[in-house]
């Protein structure tokens, strides 16, 4: 096996995979923006969402319902689903990656609103702050650790599973894996799955400095 | 490797494909499976690879056998060929329905023949002393290029080298394509089809590869040519003139020491018949709605063709 440690690490330092359509740099840009295309569309589903259920508290038990049977789906056999209705093209993965986004974003929205001490908000209230305002200058930015915490599991889970492009023959870094599995260049695939831990880990590590940004007293 | 019926679900065919990978190991077959020599007379165990395929042809070749009153079983099942090539060599199985092209490259990686006859004949001098194989048939599961019939009587599409004739062409197909001698490269060469828009998707020629071709986004997509999806949807398969894609004739590869006059003569007549159209058919059948075992869709294509 250290053999092929070796042989990644050899690979990932030619300067043949680091320029051109197939080189590194390309691929991650296709990678990164496959994973922001997922996040801003399930975002602007989830996020509202969530903010109405935990504002609210209405419909809370039927989203946790969904998104738990929504996290069970495969997103192989989604990307497949939409593949047969649709054809080949950006739909297919864009589609399967946003049900897998949306249920860590929606949970974070309405969780972090439920997290919001109700005494806060009865003063916010009592102050004469109309729905909106307490919404908007006291739940959100007190719930915002939690919501980005939801983003910051989303981003996660995206960038580790947005390989499932190349597939169906797109970009991103799951070329790496899927050419180097086809024709058994193992160290190709290998050092394909080590750029991804690397950028879900540089990803990760973002997330964590602007959740603890937002945690500070403005 | 293999084309898996066609699901809904491509998990659902990783899933088969990683349980047919992980099949049983023939090699470590309990004793009472070793077939024995007794009176003179060998008994036959044919086996297969973890494919349907594969399962009906060893069902064939032993219910052929059985029928000329031959003590023939069936070991199926046994995983990829390292399994039950090991298989072969120790004797816990003596028969097997192997594809001409492949068992090639596994004994001689660096094989260039690709016509039916150059195969066989390179074959006879690859194999190890103790194996032969018996007359090739005429069917054939191989990779294959396959155009809409649409696309076809648009642009007089017979053989590979009249894809010259479309314009901007697409291709879809297993990433290997790419590079490996009968893709791109050997389109190229073979053929002089260049500047090829090639998409890979990777369900070795299933649902997904059918749907990029059946909607026109691809001009040609790569498809087992035993897959039934060739003849549900009227797909033309283009016929390859020059060989690039290796002959993968249906062969029955067995021990030199199972062999015998009778042997012969039914392998060879079960050979005789076998066309890659009887391959599409067998296998429409066993993917069909009522899902038949392997043993009764085998049962039936001999009552048929007079073995049984």
């Amino acid at each position: 096996m250290s053999g092929v440690f070796g042989e990644a690490a050899d690979w990932l330092g030619s300067s043949a995979h680091w320029h051109g359509d197939d080189g590194i740099p390309h691929r991650l840009l296709q990678h990164v923006g496959y994973t922001c295309l997922t996040v801003a569309i399930a975002g602007a589903i989830a996020i509202p969402l969530g903010l109405w259920i935990g504002h609210t508290g209405r419909l809370r038990g039927l989203a946790i319902a969904v998104t738990g049977a929504l996290r069970a789906l495969p997103t192989l056999g989604l990307l497949t689903l939409v593949v047969l209705w649709r054809g080949i093209g950006l739909t297919p993965p864009i589609t399967a990656l946003v049900v897998l986004a949306i249920p860590p974003l929606l949970a974070g929205a309405y969780a972090g609103l439920e997290s919001v001490d109700r005494q806060t908000i009865d003063a916010a209230r009592g102050v004469g702050m109309n729905e909106w305002q307490v919404l908007g200058r006291v739940e959100i930015p007190l719930a915002m650790p939690v919501i980005l915490g939801g983003v910051r599991n989303a981003v996660l889970q995206v960038v580790a599973t947005a390989t499932v492009a190349a597939y169906i023959g797109l970009g991103g870094l799951g070329r790496y894996l899927i050419d180097g599995v086809a024709v058994r260049d193992y160290p190709q695939t290998l050092a394909g799955a080590v750029v991804v831990v690397v950028l879900a880990l540089v990803l990760d590590g973002m997330f964590a400095l602007l959740q603890r940004f937002s945690l500070s007293p403005r | 490797m293999k084309p898996i019926r066609i699901t809904s679900v491509a998990v659902g065919a990783a899933l088969a494909l990683s349980l047919a990978a992980c099949g049983s190991d023939p090699t470590k077959a309990d004793p009472g499976d070793t077939p024995s020599t007794s009176g003179g007379t060998v008994s036959i165990v044919v086996g297969s690879a973890a494919f349907g395929e594969s399962e009906i042809l060893a069902e064939i070749y032993a219910g052929a056998l059985k029928a000329q009153g031959i003590d023939a079983s069936t070991k199926l099942d046994i995983g990829q060929r390292e399994a039950y090539i090991g298989a072969l060599q120790d004797g816990s199985i003596n028969v097997f329905p192997e594809y001409s092209g492949n068992l090639l490259t596994y004994f001689d990686p660096k094989a260039t023949a690709t016509a039916p006859d150059d195969v066989v004949a390179a074959l006879e001098t690859a194999l190890p002393d103790e194996l032969e194989v018996l007359t090739p048939s005429a069917a054939e599961d191989k990779d294959s290029y396959n155009v809409t019939s649409e696309l076809a009587s648009k642009y007089g599409l017979q053989s590979i080298g009249d894809l010259k004739n479309v314009p901007d062409l697409s291709l879809a197909g297993n990433p290997e394509l790419k590079t490996r001698g009968y893709g791109l490269p050997g389109l190229e060469k073979v053929y002089g089809l260049s500047d090829i828009k090639f998409t890979a998707i990777s369900d070795s020629g299933g649902p997904a590869t059918l749907k990029a071709l059946t909607s026109g986004q691809v001009d040609v997509a790569d498809i087992y040519s035993t897959t039934p999806s060739i003849t549900q949807n009227h797909l033309v398969t283009l016929d390859d003139p020059e060989h690039l894609i290796a002959a993968q004739n249906v062969i029955p590869l067995l021990r030199k020491d199972a062999d015998s006059a009778t042997v012969d003569d039914v392998l060879n007549a079960v050979s005789a018949k076998l066309t890659t159209q009887s391959l599409l058919d067998l296998n429409a059948t066993f993917n069909g709605p009522d899902k038949p075992k392997a043993s009764d869709v085998a049962a039936d294509w001999l009552q048929q063709n007079g073995f049984a």
